[in-house]
């Protein structure tokens, strides 16, 4: 459980980040909704969130933006009176194939996906150094570890969140603070509902359990690592993807 | 400022914070070689100094404290 522990999900208005937010709410955790433009989506996660009987408001920002991030972290700890659980879930995508893939494409989603848990990671392990206490768990992909043609782009900013999860692990183990991965599958969201019917039987061919993953599934494996019962594990990634990848 | 206030002041943050004695926290003592801080440890430090006296320390100038009266300094200089 969760109880009492104060988190911030980034990009919680919808899809996977929505229901990591709502997941920490029903286990007792106050939680800041991030977004970058779904201000109605998150306002909406937010209020459902408080029906759990936590405290829950929306917060926007862009997470690849320093001033912004800053701004966002003074809110969310000075409202809170702490940070214990920082979920960098903001990601977005633009794919291409990587011949046509444009310089501009590669930025954005280096700044958001990788840059963006940069900046989160070095604003929230202030307060949690101070506390000698928090748990940082960065929303990877399994397309991280396996690749994916047309998201050279996406690829490579989730493989290196693993890498630069591993450092922030060993950088601030001597003050209990732990960072750990999710690598989440194919996910039924808006993300992955682009996918059409043949790419959609292909996909499935490959994941060993048959079937898309749901939101929750993922939610499930953050709420672990959120909380004190893994005690003992910091710079892993749970694979969550109906045994798409085995390490 | 009195300077001998911000000594306390710093002294005060240095014990709690490295768990030296007293006595340690002398101007001339370096926070690496005599007080047995590590670079972590003077990231942390230098973030308390920060909220303790209300103000910003760049990386630039953080990077410049190796000892107890190069803070001290720096923070008089500061609120002068």
């Amino acid at each position: 459980m969760q109880e009492g522990k104060k988190a911030l999900v980034t990009g919680a208005s919808r899809g996977i980040g929505r229901a990591i937010a709502l997941h920490l709410a029903k286990n007792g955790a106050d939680v800041a909704v991030n977004y970058a433009g779904s201000e109605q989506k998150a306002s909406e996660t937010a209020k459902e969130c408080e029906s759990y009987g936590v405290n829950a408001f929306p917060i926007q920002a862009d997470v690849a933006d320093e001033e912004e991030v800053k701004a966002l972290f003074k809110t969310v700890v000075d409202s809170f009176g702490g940070l214990d659980v920082l979920v960098n879930n903001a990601g977005i995508t633009r794919d291409n194939l990587m011949m046509r893939m444009k310089a501009d494409e590669w930025d954005e989603v280096m700044d958001t996906n990788l840059k963006g848990v940069f900046l989160c990671s070095k604003a929230a392990v202030r307060p949690m150094m101070k506390q000698r206490a928090g748990s940082i768990i960065n929303i990877g992909s399994v397309t991280g570890s396996l690749g994916n043609p047309g998201q050279a782009n996406y690829t490579a900013a989730k493989a290196g969140v693993i890498g630069l999860t591993k450092t922030l692990a060993r950088e601030f183990s001597s003050r209990n603070i732990r960072v750990n991965v999710v690598a989440p599958g194919f996910i039924e969201t808006e993300m992955t509902d682009v996918l059409e019917g043949e790419q959609t039987e292909a996909l499935l061919s490959q994941i060993p359990l048959g079937e898309l993953g749901r939101p929750e599934d993922v939610a499930e494996a953050v709420g672990f690592l959120a909380d004190d019962k893994s005690r003992y594990m910091t710079g892993q990634t749970l694979h969550v993807d109906g045994g798409m990848y085995m390490p | 400022m009195a300077e001998a206030e911000t000594m306390e002041r710093v002294k005060k943050i240095v014990v709690d914070r490295l768990g030296v004695d007293e006595s340690e926290v002398i101007g001339e003592a370096t926070f690496k070689d005599d007080l047995g801080a590590d670079s972590l440890d003077v990231v942390e430090l230098v973030m308390e100094l920060e909220d303790e006296f209300d103000m910003e320390i760049s990386d630039e100038e953080a990077e410049k404290i190796a000892t107890v009266a190069d803070v001290v300094n720096y923070i008089e200089a500061q609120s002068q």
